[in-house]
């Protein structure tokens, strides 16, 4: 499925958080939305995902969902939001119920889901007792869970430290490489988009634009942290985010 | 750098520590057994006069008797089970109301400032309306319990509620949850901390009531027994059933912190 939007702006109050965005999410590729704080790249995952809507412009969705699926457009979030009062289990299992998904249908899903991001063990753990790094885990197995055709991830990794990130990423890649889902990938590190990213989108301070769509076509398996082309396209992206940046700091809080 | 620099080390000093409350046991048991213990002293010595206080072994044996006689559950059961209909009545229909206050905009608008006006209401001063709208017997003693431990109980919830994860819910909704898969399954659990803990304030203040309640028309009951003794000033017997009051109070919270153990062992 493919998403697209088409002269998206919004305002909250009187402040233009977003500003005549169109850009088209193709099947099976990683987008990344990069950008500095407050530029409504956060804002703009949620008028993907339905969850807003924005005040001009529509979001399109475009082709078949793929088989077995059950949410077409589903978030990972920054802070897990998992269900501290359920398992492992219970918190994808939550996601399959209300589909009619119970019993040994469900315990097959959630095998499967939990075998692929390695938390097979982890089944009877209570959140409390994961880390960041097995938290977000359960949280994309949960994703998975439900087949989805678009995966849209708003900061995943922002909470974790830098090693439970690296390996999340390769994670991702592994996820990605086996079977290619379509994701939206919102993020203020650079790094995580030139390794994670076919395409990364660059917004402008508030109110946010598209300044520039770098497209990367080094296949994510050959992606190495340290990769000199990687390095130049993230100084790059880092030379056009720069400015963006420093004038974003600057700006007094409209809250 | 000069070498004196480096003569005399001395230990950084320990500035950190303190301001965290420890778990200490036994210390309050020693204190209700030395305050106890001093009273009994004094009574003895007549230090204390028997018209202050009466004197610890007397309210023991006191008690012992009222065990041994059968008067203990004659006046111990009644009260229990008025405590139990009307805190059951007032905390079930509490937690539907500030559940519904918490989920719908127009019943809270409609609902909040009705509750603020009934709360700092003190509900004794209704019990003769009460005793005409439910009767002189159990009837009005139930509303009065009830009553009293409804208004608390929907504070509670209502918070309780209001303070729900909402990044959870957005979750819920993210994943195409129904309304009332996101209300039993997140908003519910989700307040069920807040909800526990009004529960120790409302069954408390259903003590007081039930006392008060029993004190203004019972025959049998804790509130009766002591109002009879007071009446007739057997501090010794005013002091036992004050005792069993002390014991309801500690009964009742144990209960509802076995309860949160149980049911809340998922809280960080």
């Amino acid at each position: 499925m493919q998403l697209t939007l088409d002269a998206v702006s919004h305002r909250y109050a009187d402040v233009t958080v977003l500003s005549d965005i169109s850009l088209t999410i193709p099947e099976g590729q990683i987008v990344c939305i990069v950008g500095p704080s407050g530029c409504g790249k956060s804002t703009l995952l949620r008028f993907l995902g339905g969850l807003e809507r924005p005040d001009q412009g529509q979001v399109l969705q475009n082709g078949p969902v793929p088989q077995g699926c059950l949410n077409p457009l589903t978030y990972v979030f920054q802070d897990f939001a998992l269900l501290p009062w359920r398992d492992v289990a219970g918190n994808v299992s939550l996601v399959l119920e209300d589909h009619g998904i119970r019993g040994t249908k469900a315990a097959a899903v959630i095998d499967d889901v939990l075998a692929r991001t390695k938390l097979s063990d982890f089944r009877a753990a209570l959140p409390k007792q994961l880390s960041g790094g097995m938290k977000q885990r359960v949280a994309i197995a949960r994703a998975l869970a439900v087949n989805p055709a678009v995966m849209l991830m708003d900061e995943p990794l922002s909470a974790l430290d830098a090693q439970t990130r690296e390996l999340l990423m390769d994670d991702l890649i592994a996820l990605w490489t086996r079977a290619p889902f379509t994701a939206v990938y919102v993020t203020h590190n650079l790094s995580e988009a030139v390794r994670l990213g076919h395409k990364i989108v660059v917004l402008s301070r508030r109110p946010g634009t598209i300044r520039e769509i770098v497209e990367i076509d080094i296949p994510l398996t050959e992606r190495h942290a340290g990769d000199p082309v990687l390095e130049t396209h993230q100084a790059r992206l880092w030379q056009l985010m720069r400015e963006e940046a420093e004038a974003a700091d600057k700006e007094l809080g409209h809250v | 750098m000069s070498d004196n620099t480096h003569q005399n080390p001395q230990p950084v000093p320990f500035r950190g520590g303190g301001f965290r409350p420890q778990r200490i046991r036994g210390v309050g048991l020693a204190v209700f057994i030395l305050l106890i213990a001093f009273v009994e002293w004094g009574t003895r010595v007549g230090f204390i006069s028997n018209l202050t206080l009466p004197r610890p072994s007397a309210v023991f044996a006191t008690f012992q008797d009222l065990i041994e006689t059968g008067m203990l559950w004659k006046h111990l059961l009644p009260s229990l089970s008025r405590l139990a209909v009307g805190a059951a009545l007032g905390v079930t229909v509490g937690v539907g109301v500030g559940v519904l206050i918490g989920l719908f905009s127009l019943i809270r608008a409609g609902l909040v400032p009705l509750v603020a006006a009934l709360f700092p209401i003190p509900k004794i001063a209704l019990l003769p309306l009460f005793v005409i709208w439910f009767g002189i017997d159990e009837g009005s003693k139930y509303a009065l319990i009830a009553l009293g431990t409804f208004t608390p109980t929907v504070v509670a919830t209502y918070g309780a509620v209001d303070n729900v994860d909402r990044t959870l819910i957005r979750m819920g909704q993210s994943f195409g949850l129904g309304w009332f898969s996101i209300v039993r399954k997140i908003v519910l659990p989700g307040a069920l901390p807040g909800i526990l803990s009004g529960l120790r304030v409302s069954i408390a203040i259903g003590i007081i009531l039930l006392v008060a309640a029993e004190m203004l028309g019972a025959q049998y009951g804790i509130g009766a027994y002591i109002l009879e003794a007071g009446s007739l000033y057997d501090l010794e017997r005013l002091f036992a059933g004050v005792v069993i009051l002390s014991g309801l109070g500690v009964l009742t919270s144990g209960l509802i912190g076995w309860i949160e153990r149980r049911v809340l062992a998922w809280r960080v």
